[in-house]
């Protein structure tokens, strides 16, 4: 735990300084006045917050700061802190007493289904489970080829079809050849679809639907890959992607990047969707459960010095 | 792309239009939303202030009192502005000695490689001769992702997985050189701005191939880190232009604003859809008047143009003015204005009102409708689609079953096929002022 919390600490240290380093002079020694507020209104914006959740935030300062009778900026530091780690729940990671869990992982183009499909299965295996990688993307080129690599890099078996090929008879394929080989989870990967085009959407939920008919129950989980660059879209593509498909939780990729992915808050907030995993790098390791703790210090981390 | 900056400006400004006079309260009130909305949109934070400062200004000022409709004006002004800050459209740099080297740069995922391969399509069917250049040995099976691209538009791939890409670049350079191609296309590993050592090795590129143009993909999703993303690939390689990935999906896009207003760079490109015809020209105009609720109806004619096949239709006219349009023709009308794209993509483009409630309507179901009507007329023999009038009881029962309709799906059909026949009977006397009703 110590070490995922460095690794996070470290991707989120660029994060913090590219984006946070005003946060030292709002916080600086100097009274409370309209102008505190509005620096802090930027502040939360750019990290993609939203102006809803921002303002929402501020107003909750705002109640306390004259409740406790707060004059120093200093003095607000601690409370933001609280105010943001309260809105995020500790994710609760999912276990399964079913063999195999078959999880789907969904998501728009490019937001990094692919990789989190290896780093989930490097990261199950390092728990001594068995895992089965299934290819359903069969539309973008080589997408296949791109699992097929990872598949072998961490010697997993992988269940692929040909390009253009149906994705629901390859996720079919997929749960059959994991009750078959006994598996303990099946990953399976699906093609990037923007969550506002009706026909890969109803694609989707026949992927969703057939890999119910291969195994009564399943998918036990769907987890939306989101890139955490993403601005306010996000919450629009998790409400889809929800309706679509009943996605159960949200695995924040690239958060190493000097995005902050800020429109977790919102999207905690109006689907109550957890946030399980955050993607902190390339590497296969580079996945680690969602700390809200580290998330919001990582964020604050600057003006904690 | 805009819909929901659109429908909030349009929400202010309907407050505006009601009133006869405009006050500094009323530009005020006007203007937070404008703020409110911009920000939503992921405009970046000190670009909103900045815009907003401009428009309040120009709002308050002499213009307005000499304007008829002060609400209009502001819509006036607003536009202009974003037109302003848009910029001015800015084709593809190929001047200079052959081959020209445009390289492609920008986060992962941002959808470089799809964008490599849409511009060799597009630049090929200009009649040059393009070579692709993997230059990501990064991501796993990236190379093969750009090499299925060019295998589909018969476009040579440059690949070495054992070359570091400046390497690799130089190579393909002389291999273009001799080669006789006109212009050679890097596709670079998607990195991020803060990472040294990569951003490092894009100026190595440069330094070894001087592109013509360095073109940073942008996903339309991305928020406000935009700017700062630009801000670094501009510092690093000094890019020369933007594509605009996924403007198909409903985010709004502010990106486009920011990084326009920030850097300076013009956007080159939206890509608007998976498939490698997807790239489309930027047009300010067009993007403000969509950002205001004035509808992208340029672009709709543009579509339309585009799916239309001129024989058939040059067949449909002459049918049309000889009386004898059928069920046929009008199949064919159906199938071509599917062509177009989604339903739900082509109502967005509709201007103002209309557009907003066409936007209401579900295009799902307008979609199962137009398969409906599809299935009807293919059930029918060629002679009932020519002749709808010999559709008796009997025949029209046998239609129902054969499209598993009902037969008052069929009767109705054909009511809405006479009512067709007399927009065209009008639209022939009016000379098109009726084609609009045709999109609804």
């Amino acid at each position: 735990m110590a070490e995922f919390l460095n690794r996070w600490r470290t991707g989120l240290a660029k994060t913090s300084k590219a984006a946070f380093g005003r946060l030292a002079d709002v916080f600086g020694a100097t009274e409370i006045t309209a102008e505190t507020w509005d620096d802090l209104e930027t502040l939360l914006v750019q990290a993609d917050l939203g102006v809803e959740t921002t303002t929402d935030v501020i107003r909750s300062l705002q109640r306390l700061t004259r409740s406790l009778g707060l004059i120093r900026t200093a003095e607000l530091r601690s409370h933001l802190r609280q105010e943001l780690r309260a809105r995020l729940d500790a994710p609760v990671l999912p276990v399964w007493d079913v063999s195999p869990a078959i999880i789907l992982l969904v998501g728009v183009n490019g937001s990094g289904k692919t990789t989190t499909v290896a780093k989930l299965a490097h990261r199950f295996r390092g728990e001594g489970k068995r895992v089965l990688l299934g290819a359903a993307d069969t539309f973008r080129a080589a997408a296949v080829d791109q699992l097929q690599v990872w598949a072998d890099r961490l010697q997993v078996p992988l269940v692929a079809g040909q390009q253009d090929a149906d994705p629901g008879a390859v996720a079919y394929n997929a749960v059959q050849a994991g009750l078959a080989r006994g598996v303990d989870i099946v990953l399976i990967d699906t093609a990037g679809r923007l969550h506002t085009r009706y026909n890969l959407m109803e694609e989707l939920k026949k992927v969703y639907r057939v890999v119910g008919k291969a195994l009564p129950g399943a998918p036990h989980a769907v987890w939306l890959v989101l890139d955490a660059t993403t601005g306010q879209n996000a919450l629009q593509q998790a409400r889809q992607f929800k309706e679509a498909v009943g996605v159960t939780g949200v695995i924040l990729a690239k958060l190493d990047s000097s995005a902050r992915g800020g429109m977790v808050f919102a999207i905690q907030r109006e689907l109550g969707l957890p946030i399980l995993f955050a993607g902190l790098g390339e590497q296969p390791e580079d996945l680690a459960p969602f700390d809200p703790e580290a998330f919001v210090d990582g964020i604050l981390a600057d003006f904690e010095a | 792309m805009f819909e929901t900056l659109t429908g909030r400006l349009n929400q202010v400004f309907n407050g505006l239009l009601r009133r006869g006079k405009l006050s500094a309260a009323d530009v005020d009130a006007a203007m937070r939303e404008v703020r409110l909305a911009l920000l939503e949109a992921d405009v970046h934070f000190s670009v909103v202030k900045d815009f907003v400062a401009r428009v309040r200004e120009r709002a308050i000022g002499a213009e307005v009192s000499k304007a008829l409709n002060p609400g209009q004006q502001v819509i006036k002004i607003v536009h202009e502005e974003l037109i302003g800050v848009l910029g001015d459209p800015a084709p593809l740099n190929l001047s200079g000695p052959k081959p020209r080297v445009i390289l492609l740069v920008g986060l992962q995922g941002s959808g470089k490689t799809t964008a490599a391969g849409k511009l060799a399509r597009l630049l090929r069917s200009k009649g040059e001769r393009v070579l692709l250049v993997a230059g990501d040995p990064y991501r796993p099976a990236a190379v093969q992702q750009l090499q299925t691209l060019g295998a589909q538009l018969d476009v040579p791939v440059v690949a070495d997985a054992s070359l570091k890409p400046p390497d690799l670049t130089a190579r393909a350079y002389s291999q273009a050189e001799k080669g006789g191609y006109t212009v050679m296309i890097v596709d670079t590993a998607g990195r991020s701005q803060l990472d040294q050592e990569l951003m490092d090795e894009l100026r190595a590129i440069t330094r070894k191939v001087k592109p013509v143009d360095t073109l940073l993909v942008v996903d339309a999703m991305i928020g406000q880190e935009a700017l700062r993303v630009a801000e670094g690939f501009r510092d690093a390689v000094q890019i020369s232009g933007l594509i605009l990935s996924k403007m198909d999906g409903d985010a709004r896009g502010g990106a486009a604003i920011s990084i326009r207003a920030v850097t300076g760079v013009p956007i080159k490109f939206l890509g608007t859809g998976e498939k490698l015809d997807a790239l489309e020209t930027y047009d300010p105009s067009r993007l403000a008047s969509r950002i205001l609720g004035m509808g992208d109806v340029i672009g709709l004619i543009e579509k339309a143009e585009a799916a239309f096949d001129a024989q058939t239709a040059q067949k449909q006219t002459e049918r049309l003015l000889k009386g004898e349009f059928s069920l046929e023709d009008w199949l064919e009308q159906m199938r071509q204005m599917r062509k177009m794209g989604p339903l739900s993509q082509m109502l967005e483009m509709l201007p103002g009102q209309f557009g907003q409630a066409a936007r209401s309507a579900d295009p799902r179901e307008m979609e199962q409708n137009l398969k409906r009507v599809e299935a009807i007329i293919c059930s029918m023999t060629l002679q009932e689609r020519r002749n709808p009038d010999i559709l008796n009881a009997s025949r029209r029962r046998r239609i129902a079953r054969g499209s598993g309709t009902d037969v008052q799906d069929v009767n109705r059909l054909i009511k809405q096929f006479r009512e067709a026949q007399r927009l065209f009977k009008t639209l022939k006397k009016t000379g098109g002022r009726g084609l609009s009703r045709l999109f609804g």
